[in-house]
């Protein structure tokens, strides 16, 4: 066999796709839930309360912060699970036996969880639709965002499943780390609205960086300038493609 | 004729220091059935997951009809088919399309006729929309064989295949290897159990503590240190042997009810007619006499038990 094993990347891709169906309810209806609850609780309750930010009522000026929570939340849980699974059970030795290199595992798995994590943000998107009113000033940028955000934490994801060795540890990086970090990193308020030293403690919290420029796509306007953020998301994908590249170089927790 | 698989000095040393495998030199003829014997721990498992590229050796190359399984590794794990000892299958899958996952996997463009046919041979046609974790045991272990053999490998390795299954299965087990064979599929498996190898393979191989004791044609290696026995049914039970009796190699047994003579098959003379004649001169009669070959497995014993 020479070449690209597509056959090998659609096996997987589809298994991973197909996994999802199984849960399709679980899948679609929890981030439609969450969501409104959101803005039931925030637009609602308390936004009727916050001023405009940056000249976007509360309420729509949520929905970027909303989007990019779930994005990292899901792209992380789909793709650690996708690859942890297999190790749990013990049928990683199919994918390792197989003649199916680094880079398309990575493709099929990492793809199927940004394809997963891409609907549900759009989901998501369609559903805040229905609570306030919406601008994308920047559609391709909002997509790109979407689409780059979803690829990184996905393999973000895929390299806390080979890292993971219990269930407990493949929720640590998400519920210790993630979690915290986009809560504080400006998925409901922006940053400008905090004292000094928080304003400037949260530029090194890089969802930042993630947040204001899907922010940006939407409203024109961010908490840092968009090439920052671009510039950031690019650097993390590049470090997460390095981690895998030397995850499968050295065998680090899938070869003895 | 090449080798289909070839090893040449293949070591595995793992980090807590431990050699599972010791320079191990093989070479696997293409379309026959190889059992590799072996007590636990003795680097069978080991030996299989280096050449499917699950473990990385420590030392050595290992050729696959040829092609390099450390530099070309798509070339060569693309001619085998592994089915590892524990059942490992996603268990919500169902059986038609676990069987057409791993060929995708391997690289093989959908071939629904092969995989329709793969899964009627293997008596799992009538399953093939069940969910995996609806089948019994032994349907688990089809289902793992139809897996390894979806994408047309050359060569199949079988890892313990019969262990934990019941006695129909296990013969069914064995035809279905037997048909495999007869397509030209390479097969080599492991074994605890020696009526196994005894009944399949055209060669053997004993491992233990990580060396390849020795590989041979199994009929050549019965005859080689096969030993047989004659078993003498006495009619008076014997204390001891009589000292009279010590050219012959004799043990007694049944509390002295049986006479036990250990001879080599291969030998020009066997010594029966002698030692019947100076039992007749002793006065010791038997009532029936009874012959045996030694097994297998009494050989493996014997070459583990001297390694020890």
């Amino acid at each position: 066999m020479n070449g690209i094993n597509f056959p090998g990347i659609w096996a997987i891709y589809k298994f991973e796709m197909a996994r999802t169906l199984r849960t399709l309810w679980q899948s679609i209806a929890t981030p439609v839930i969450t969501t409104s609850l959101y803005f039931i609780v925030f637009g609602g309750a308390i936004g009727s309360r916050i001023d405009a930010i940056h000249g976007v009522n509360y309420g729509s000026f949520l929905v970027p912060g909303l989007i990019m929570l779930s994005l990292l939340m899901q792209s992380i849980a789909n793709a650690s699970i996708g690859i942890y699974f297999p190790k749990f059970t013990g049928t990683v030795f199919e994918l390792l036996s197989a003649p199916i290199s680094a880079i398309e595992l990575v493709v099929g798995f990492v793809g199927a969880a940004a394809t997963k994590s891409v609907v549900i943000g759009l989901i998501i998107l369609a559903t805040s639709a229905l609570f306030v009113p919406l601008r994308v000033d920047h559609p391709a940028a909002m997509l790109a965002f979407l689409v780059l955000t979803a690829v990184t934490f996905s393999m973000f994801g895929f390299i806390i499943g080979i890292w993971a060795k219990s269930f407990e540890q493949l929720n640590i990086v998400p519920s210790l780390l993630v979690t915290p970090l986009t809560f504080l990193g400006g998925a409901f308020y922006s940053i400008d609205m905090l004292p000094e030293p928080w304003h400037t403690v949260s530029l090194f919290n890089p969802v930042v960086y993630l947040v204001s420029g899907f922010r940006w796509s939407f409203f024109g306007h961010g908490d840092v300038d968009i090439t920052w953020s671009l510039g950031f998301t690019g650097i993390f994908l590049l470090l997460c493609l390095g981690l895998i590249v030397w995850i499968f170089r050295t065998g680090y927790r899938l070869k003895n | 004729m090449q080798p289909i698989l070839s090893l040449r000095q293949v070591s595995k040393t793992y980090a807590s220091g431990h050699t599972a495998l010791d320079h191990v030199d093989l070479d696997i003829h293409r379309g026959e059935i190889f059992a590799l014997l072996g007590p636990n721990g003795a680097g069978k498992t080991t030996l299989i997951s280096i050449i499917c590229g699950i473990v990385t050796p420590s030392t050595g190359t290992i050729l696959v009809d040829g092609n390099d399984a450390i530099r070309q590794p798509r070339a060569a794990r693309s001619k085998i088919g592994l089915v590892p000892q524990e059942i490992a299958v996603d268990m919500f899958s169902r059986v038609g399309s676990a069987a057409r996952y791993s060929r995708g996997l391997f690289g093989k463009a959908p071939d629904h006729a092969y995989c329709d046919q793969l899964l009627k041979d293997l008596s799992l046609w009538d399953k093939r929309d069940a969910k995996i974790m609806e089948l019994s045991g032994g349907m688990k272990r089809r289902v793992m064989i139809a897996k390894a053999l979806s994408h047309e490998p050359d060569i199949l390795f079988l890892d313990e295949p019969t262990a934990g299954v019941d006695v129909e299965l296990r013969r069914d087990m064995w035809k279905l290897i037997g048909r495999l064979r007869d397509r030209g599929t390479t097969i080599i498996l492991t074994t605890h159990y020696i009526e196994e190898a005894e009944e399949m393979a055209d060669r053997v191989g004993v491992i233990n503590r990580g060396k390849l004791l020795l590989v041979e044609e199994k009929t050549a290696l019965m005859k080689k240190l096969g030993k047989r026995e004659l078993d003498l049914s006495l009619v008076e039970p014997l204390a001891a042997i009589p000292a009279e009796l010590g050219e012959w190699q004799l043990s007694l047994t049944d509390d002295g009810h049986r006479l036990r003579y250990t001879f080599d098959a291969q030998a020009e003379r066997t010594g029966i007619p002698s030692l019947l004649r100076k039992l007749h001169d002793l006065n010791i009669a038997f009532k029936d006499l009874d012959t045996s070959k030694s097994s297998l497995e009494d050989i493996f014993v014997d070459l583990v038990g001297a390694q020890a």
